[in-house]
């Protein structure tokens, strides 16, 4: 199928000499973090299919919202395109009234993996289990710090979620990327976090790690019990890959998805992301957008139970 | 051995042939701004980072370092040929370098700075190689209140060592600290301050800042005053020192590097102080402090030794903390970023081939430096020859250029040069860059910690005493604050300014 393909000229010289300069890639938060991770990752074999440099600036702040909304305003060519995070982009339009972009901006080109949010807390907090942190919780109400990354942003849904299932009440501290949370959990600035997977994983012996958002345990993290079995449905995941403008023309996008998921799909490039704890995806743009309605309705519904003022 | 492994995994990482060269392009990058005068090292560093964007962090690293502390070599010769310091940090060089040259012994004070700041730049290499991890380990204790409070002390000391007046060293701070607000919140997206451009919801770019403000307005500043350059007409010969010059820098060489190494983990203009403090340390100890200012080889070697091993303190503060201690710093700080690097107390564990590598680099660059200094040193005399309505175009040029190159903006150039007209300004009425510019990067990463911690403690300031290492950093920056008004030290302070006069980094 794909021999026959190839011979098939292109419908637009623009696609077949696409690209002819660097790419720009926004990453919407700190060095170190997820979508860092996955496009250094994936940046070795994105060059060698586009056959041009695939470069990464940083744009952190507001949760990933100033990076977005420049994305959004950004030349429609192609060159320009972002690493994106679900629930954010979800989210942020409809709460925040000083982003400018809204989600349907944006094409996705390809969802390339997702975390499950985890739960954990500095090395030497009282608590060992989850049990014992809503214990503790319930006699401190508001008094355990609680980091994560921005606001309407999936950290931030995971503490309401879990504020409300277990009726407590955490201080919720907005960091601008994980890599800061990490760092401050590690250190006893924070007494617990809500973050990815990912980081979990690469630190679980420098914290203790109380409980994930997954259906089931995680493979890399075996001996951490899942939310839902303390009784909490609660499957929290921030989903991330690349997006663009939604202008680009069409033979562009096409290409883009196919470098992404000519990556995704190689084997090495799985087993990487899998050590370093994600779940890695392979999706084009189709399915993408499928992953993105369907996640929209539940999370909608989620801040409806929360009763969320537009800030 | 762990250190042993750690060097050879340094060497590794250094010894190809891209990173040496590099490393080779950086110092001598380093020695031609260092013998220019007009042109310092944060503007150099400025305008070559954007051509590192294609090589790997470290490589890039190794590049920038070498242009720093390249460029206290380079300083050297013109403050010893010319009576005009290259660089801020040679000023006090001038006092007996020059004179040694009038007495026909340029090439023993050249020889002897060449070798001091080896020997120095090594000692410093060996300090921040035993210092930095264990640093780095203790620096996990640093929360947002620490992190709020070093940084709040690191602009007090800057201020206190203003050269001027303290008024308006402090007036440039909070006005740096003022731009540094412009642009999108980092909480929650407002805009502040960007007047619908788009350009400015990133906040005002440090390089055009740095840009206008050191380039700029420095040349605009030269053009304005012709300056008399009376090359010593004789061929300099004779570049290595004879056994009494040894005998008589051997301690000053080992006191000004570790006294510069100390000096430049202090946030502040570092090379600078720490230059001024051998030459004074040197004169207290000698037997005859009066021949001082007359050509002694030894206000030489103490404090070209200790701006050099100062320029290897001041990685301490950005490998362990993260944090700048200088605008060249800063510089570096935002070439780790643009590199995909989170600067932080991880950064000696995660990336280990950086930071080992950029010390190995260190050591080679020494050698390149010794190497490079004493053979050329009539190149450099060379390069000092270019009349200056060749060369301030031309820096002028590099500047516009430099600075359209980063992102195309041409709102950055407009930016470039408004800094660069209100440094000018700001010069000829005697107010300072440095606060400015280290408020300027400081400000953003400060507002940020400062709001994290009054979220931890949930609106309560009292956040920043009741943690004792944050509680230290607010007590000393209250101290300096006040310390002025208090007559005797006051007088001290003015003692202290007059050494550091002329300072410009």
């Amino acid at each position: 199928m794909m021999l026959v393909l190839s011979f098939i000229p292109a419908a637009s010289a623009d696609a077949q000499d696409f690209p002819k300069g660097p790419i720009n890639y926004m990453n919407p938060f700190n060095p170190g973090g997820e979508v860092d991770i996955a496009a250094r990752a994936m940046q070795p074999y994105l060059e060698k299919n586009l056959a041009q440099p695939f470069v990464i600036n940083y744009q952190p702040g507001a949760g990933g919202g100033l990076c977005w909304s420049k994305l959004a305003a950004a030349k429609p060519d192609g060159y320009n395109i972002g690493g994106f995070s679900i629930p954010h982009i979800i989210l942020q339009p409809i709460f925040m009234k000083d982003v400018t972009y809204k989600t349907e901006d944006f094409v996705i080109f390809s969802i390339v993996e997702y975390t499950p949010i985890g739960f954990g807390v500095k090395k030497d907090f009282q608590v060992n289990t989850l049990k014992e942190f809503i214990e503790y919780a319930k006699a401190n109400p508001g008094k355990v710090s609680c980091g994560g990354v921005g606001k309407f942003t999936g950290h931030h849904f995971a503490t309401l979620q879990f504020m409300k299932l277990a009726g407590v009440k955490v201080n919720y501290v907005t960091f601008q990327g994980t890599s800061q949370v990490q760092t401050a959990l590690m250190g006893g600035h924070i007494d617990a976090a809500f973050t990815n997977s990912s980081m979990l994983v690469t630190t679980k012996d420098q914290i203790k790690v109380l409980a994930i958002g997954a259906p089931q345990r995680m493979t890399q993290l075996k001996d951490v019990p899942t939310f839902e079995e303390f009784g909490f449905k609660m499957y929290p995941r921030i989903a991330r890959g690349a997006m663009g403008p939604k202008a680009i023309p069409q033979d562009i996008q096409k290409r883009l998805e196919k470098a992404f998921l000519d990556t995704t799909s190689k084997p090495e490039f799985r087993a990487k992301m899998e050590a370093a704890g994600f779940v890695p995806q392979v999706m084009g743009i189709e399915e993408s957008h499928k992953f993105l309605e369907a996640e929209a309705i539940t999370i909608k519904q989620l801040a409806q139970e929360f009763d969320l003022k537009r800030q | 051995m762990d250190l042993l492994n750690h060097i050879l995994l340094g060497a590794q990482v250094l010894f190809t042939p891209g990173n040496i060269f590099f490393c080779f392009i950086g110092v001598l990058m380093g020695t031609l701004v260092g013998v220019l005068p007009g042109l310092g090292p944060t503007a150099a560093i400025a305008l070559l980072l954007p051509n590192t964007f294609h090589v790997s962090p470290v490589t890039a690293i190794i590049m920038l370092a070498g242009i720093y502390y390249g460029a206290m070599y380079g300083g050297s010769t013109t403050s010893i040929l010319v009576n005009i310091p290259g660089e801020a940090a040679s000023v006090i060089t001038c006092l007996d370098g020059y004179q040694m040259a009038l007495k026909g012994r340029a090439g023993a004070a050249l020889g002897i700075a060449a070798f001091g700041s080896f020997i120095a730049g090594t000692i410093s290499v060996i300090g921040l190689m035993l210092v930095a991890p264990p640093l780095a380990k203790f620096a996990l204790a640093f929360g947002p209140p620490e992190y709020f409070s070093l940084m709040l002390m690191g602009i007090v000391i800057l201020i206190y060592l203003a050269s001027g007046s303290i008024l308006k060293a402090l007036m440039m701070a909070v006005f740096g600290l003022l731009i540094g607000t412009i642009g999108m919140d980092s909480i929650s997206a407002t805009q502040r301050l960007t007047f619908g451009l788009l350009e400015l919801s990133d906040g005002v770019g440090l390089i055009p800042a740095i840009m206008g403000l050191f380039g700029v307005a420095e040349v605009i500043a030269n053009v304005e005053q012709e300056i008399k350059r009376e090359i010593i007409a004789t061929k300099v010969k004779n570049l290595l020192p004879n056994l009494q010059d040894w005998k008589d820098s051997f301690w000053p060489m080992i006191r000004g590097g570790i006294l510069g190494f100390f000096i430049g983990i202090l946030p502040g203009p570092a090379p600078v102080i720490s230059a001024f403090s051998s030459y004074a340390i040197e004169k207290k100890l000698s037997k005859h402090p009066e021949k001082f200012g007359t050509g002694m080889i030894q206000g030489v070697a103490g404090p070209e030794s200790a701006n050099n091993a100062a320029t290897g303190g001041a990685f301490i503060p950005l490998f362990t903390l993260g944090i700048p201690a200088n605008s060249v710093i800063a510089i570096l700080l935002g070439a780790f970023m643009i590199h995909g690097i989170q600067p932080g107390p991880m950064l000696i564990d995660k990336y280990p081939d950086l930071f080992w590598g950029t010390i190995m680099s260190m050591y080679l660059g020494n050698v390149m430096l010794l190497v490079l200094n004493l053979p050329l040193i009539g190149l450099w005399v060379k390069v000092l020859k270019v009349p200056y309505p060749i060369l301030f175009p031309l820096i002028l040029l590099f500047c516009l250029v430099g600075v359209f190159s980063l992102n195309y903006s041409k709102v950055e150039v407009a930016l470039m040069i408004g800094f660069g007209v209100f440094g000018y300004l700001a010069r000829k009425f005697q107010f300072e860059m440095a606060p400015l510019v280290l408020a300027l990067v400081i400000g953003p990463m400060m507002e940020n910690n400062l709001r994290l911690s009054l979220v931890i403690s949930q609106g309560s300031p009292w956040i920043f005493i009741e943690k004792p290492i944050s509680a230290a950093f607010i007590l000393v920056s209250l101290a300096l604050l006040i310390s002025p008004f208090i007559p005797w030290i006051g007088k001290r302070r003015r003692k202290l300014q007059e050494k550091v006069e002329g300072e410009q980094i």
